[in-house]
């Protein structure tokens, strides 16, 4: 069961990962690269390092996607 | 603008972060997280808080003549720390022979200068953090 999941996780991490280099909407890039994060802490405490798994969730779902929102404000919307 | 749904869910949401921020950083010596964890978390509920309710109002509360002090003063604290165990105890950042009390592990209040230095990060990382957005956001 908890290959399964494993397995599931990864897959879903490369998936994430080839959307966010795929779209061209670069608000979707940022909030599926959110979603990455996440998905890569959840892996982080299946590997038994939850103190990786809260500074990801910490730093890579939250002040990541914060910054690059406040530099997306100031650029365009969509990539040419 | 109507958006008083965002405005109200943001002022449910801050003191629940925050609280969970201050609980990261004070456990940082005997759960997962600690320092930088915890101030990352602080410094999100403060960015949270610029986002809803506008730069202006962000600035009000936390002022960049705070944060300034705040950022110098984690840094300061630790080497200043490092340092009196270095005159004391012979090399830097010793725990023991500063006369901290240890306290007994598991509790609290143990783990002799680890939870100065936790609080020292987190306030340094949280302004940090805060910094970074406001520089980020402000007009040229």
């Amino acid at each position: 069961m908890m290959t399964l999941l494993t397995i599931f996780l990864v897959m879903l991490l490369v998936l994430t990962a080839f959307a966010v280099e795929r779209t061209k909407d670069l608000l979707s890039a940022v909030i599926v690269f959110a979603a990455f994060s996440l998905v890569l802490s959840v892996l982080w405490l299946i590997l038994k390092a939850p103190d990786v798994a809260l500074t990801e969730a910490a730093v890579g779902a939250g002040i990541t996607t914060v910054v690059l929102l406040a530099v997306l404000s100031k650029t365009e919307r969509y990539e040419r | 603008m109507n958006n008083r749904l965002l405005h109200t869910i943001v002022k449910m949401l801050l003191p629940v972060i925050i609280v969970y921020g201050i609980f990261i950083v004070l456990h940082g010596h005997l759960t997962p997280g600690g320092g930088f964890s915890g101030g990352a978390i602080l410094g999100t509920a403060l960015v949270l808080y610029g986002l809803a309710f506008g730069q202006d109002a962000s600035l009000k509360i936390f002022p960049e003549s705070v944060s300034k002090y705040l950022e110098s003063g984690g840094v300061l604290a630790i080497v200043v720390i490092g340092l009196v165990g270095l005159f004391v105890g012979g090399y830097f950042l010793s725990n023991a022979a500063t006369g901290v009390p240890l306290g007994t592990p598991g509790d609290l209040l143990s783990g002799g200068i680890i939870p100065l230095l936790m609080i020292a990060i987190g306030l340094k990382v949280g302004s940090t953090l805060m910094t970074l957005f406001n520089a980020l956001l402000e007009d040229e």
